[in-house]
């Protein structure tokens, strides 16, 4: 270790040691502050100047979605091929399960297709929700070193499942395919509907995120609230047979249930025998209303606890 | 240097206080108090049971305890000063560090900063699972380059960090790099840009000489751009060499501040050197 304190410390640029009386010297901190422009550190920036912020970030987001799901399967030996594999075998199961053994599909058309499409467009808010959980928990490493807006975390995480189920979706339709569906012009309402639910999870995803980054239980608790939504969902049954002769309330609820709402509208767009007599009233509303609410509102309750994430 | 952002006309100008002798305030800390409320803390017992008795009772867990770790400290830092910071283990100097970047909220008292002071600490781990290459590029548009700067830069961020030196490691994982390796690359990040505050939490102490002449050369150059520099360093002699005045603090409470050559003579009295 160099000892050659003397001539290497006096840089250039050194103001002089003994401070200059000058024209500062009676301010209070605060009129200092206030004179030279100086800001509370760790403020949180109003909505629109977070917004311009975020969307500054918008190349960070896109990169970190990217890199992240290339670095999902890097420790399996198949690769990129479990974004395939993995719905693909979700749905064997549930099949195996609902198709096979317990026989729910009675009644239904074409229930493999039925099937798959509830269970990948439910998967889709699922790991929304649990990726939004984790969003700021397990991102603590690059919150406390760098400075970006903070909603970048789950918005790019939830690009991340957008782009997993467009993988699902390749998938979903080669078994609709092969189910005898024959392609339509019906097959693009797929496009507002996987929009829509985009939007909804994101904004459920910035919820989840800012209540996980407090609740730190909130990650076991998870799993089974969203099991027992996915049994209220409609996924493996069909929710207007089964409530043919239930109460009106209880219609209600179970339709205006935003999965129910997304998986229905997905299953109107592919399958040829789910007509539009089936889809609940207001179907389009309800989709575009969720995900306005769910959007909006989540974004500007993540954006109220900005300068909190990562602290502690 | 290579990874220098290339100077914009308002900001080759030589810094305001060399030009008219003025000090301009870029870190203003007022009476700052710092209380961590610490979870899991103590013996406390952690059976179900007692959990739930907890609950039930409304009583506060013993588990979460508060800790008083920084008390009542004030100073002001100017444009173009290189600040060391002293003390013990548990002196509170990160702490003061992570308050003035703004990850944690002072219980009292105020801190005013120009800007958005960047704090590069030790465990400021980025993606473990991914490249170094990987965590080059999203290093640097989280910190809002654009997608044109980070590739300009690249190559001069790799070089400076000196990964490359023994073979291809950009490429690989950085959970596959030394501490010292990961240390590297994440100064290099974060030095690649101009900072109006840079603080660095002992991130220098893992490189090896050549890489800390290296940051101490890059420390200067920042400085000169107008910014101010924070150092927590144990080692007395890179403070010296990098810093001009020096902030001393013991059990959370300021104990000396001024010029370094003073207060490291009385810091090494202290401490029995």
């Amino acid at each position: 270790m160099s000892t050659v304190s003397e001539t290497t410390h006096n840089g250039a640029v050194a103001v002089g040691a003994p401070p200059a009386p000058s024209a500062d010297d009676g301010l209070s901190p605060a009129q200092l502050a206030a004179k030279y422009g100086l800001s509370v550190s760790g403020a949180r920036p109003g909505l629109s100047e977070y917004t311009r912020q975020l969307w500054g970030r918008r190349h960070f987001i896109n990169e970190f979605a990217k890199a992240r799901t290339q670095a999902q399967y890097t420790q399996a030996r198949l690769g990129q091929l479990w974004q395939v594999m993995t719905p693909l075998l979700n749905a064997a199961v549930y099949y195996l399960i609902f198709g096979l053994l317990i026989g729910t599909s009675k009644g239904i058309d074409n229930f493999i297709a039925f099937l798959v499409t509830g269970v990948f467009i439910f998967t889709f808010t699922q790991s929304s929700v649990l990726a939004g959980v984790r969003a700021v928990a397990g991102n603590l490493g690059l919150i406390r070193a760098l400075h970006f807006p903070r909603a970048s975390m789950p918005i790019a995480l939830t690009l991340m499942q957008l782009q997993q189920l467009l993988m699902s979706m390749f998938v979903l339709i080669a078994i609709v395919l092969m189910t005898g569906e024959v392609p339509n012009a019906a097959w693009l309402l797929l496009i507002p509907a996987l929009l829509t639910q985009w939007v909804f999870n994101t904004g459920l995803a910035l919820i989840m995120a800012r209540l996980g980054s407090k609740m730190t239980d909130l990650a076991q608790l998870m799993p089974f609230i969203l099991r027992t939504w996915m049994y209220m969902s409609g996924v493996m049954y069909s929710i207007d047979k089964l409530t043919a002769t239930a109460p009106h309330y209880v219609r209600i609820l179970l339709d205006t249930n935003p999965a129910a709402v997304y998986i229905d509208l997905v299953r109107f767009a592919l399958i040829d025998s789910v007509t539009s007599s089936q889809l609940p009233p207001h179907v389009w509303a309800s989709a575009v209303g969720w995900a306005v609410v769910v959007g909006v509102g989540g974004y500007v309750y993540f954006w109220k606890a900005e300068e909190q994430y990562g602290r502690g | 240097m290579a990874v220098a952002e290339q100077h914009t006309p308002q900001d080759s100008v030589l810094p305001p206080a060399a030009r008219t002798g003025t000090r301009v305030p870029t870190v203003i800390v007022d009476d700052v108090h710092i209380v961590y409320t610490v979870h899991g803390a103590g013996t406390g017992k952690g059976s179900a049971t007692a959990a739930l008795a907890r609950l039930v009772m409304r009583k506060s867990s013993p588990n979460v305890r508060r800790v008083h770790a920084v008390r009542g400290v004030t100073f002001t830092a100017y444009r173009g000063e290189a600040i060391g910071i002293i003390g013990s283990n548990g002196s509170g100097k990160s702490t003061i560090l992570r308050a003035i970047a703004g990850l944690l909220p002072p219980e009292s008292g105020k801190i005013y900063t120009d800007g958005q002071p960047s704090l590069l600490g030790v465990n400021a781990a980025l993606m473990n699972d991914l490249t170094g290459e990987r965590n080059v590029i999203l290093g640097g548009l989280a910190m809002g380059m654009s997608q044109e700067e980070v590739r300009q830069r690249y190559q001069g961020i790799v070089e400076f960090s000196g990964i490359n030196e023994k073979g291809d490691f950009i490429s690989l994982p950085m959970r596959t790099y030394s501490s010292g390796m990961a240390a590297r690359l994440r100064f290099s990040i974060a030095a690649a840009k101009n900072h109006d505050v840079l603080m660095i939490d002992e991130a220098l102490a893992t490189g090896d000489r050549a890489f800390q002449k290296r940051s101490e050369n890059r420390i200067k150059e920042l400085r000169k751009e107008a910014g101010t520099v924070f150092l927590v360093s144990h080692n007395n002699n890179s403070i010296r060499d990098t810093c001009d005045r020096v902030v001393w603090l013991e059990k959370g409470e300021l104990l000396m501040d001024g010029p370094t050559d003073e207060v490291i003579k009385a810091y090494e009295k202290h401490t029995g050197k």
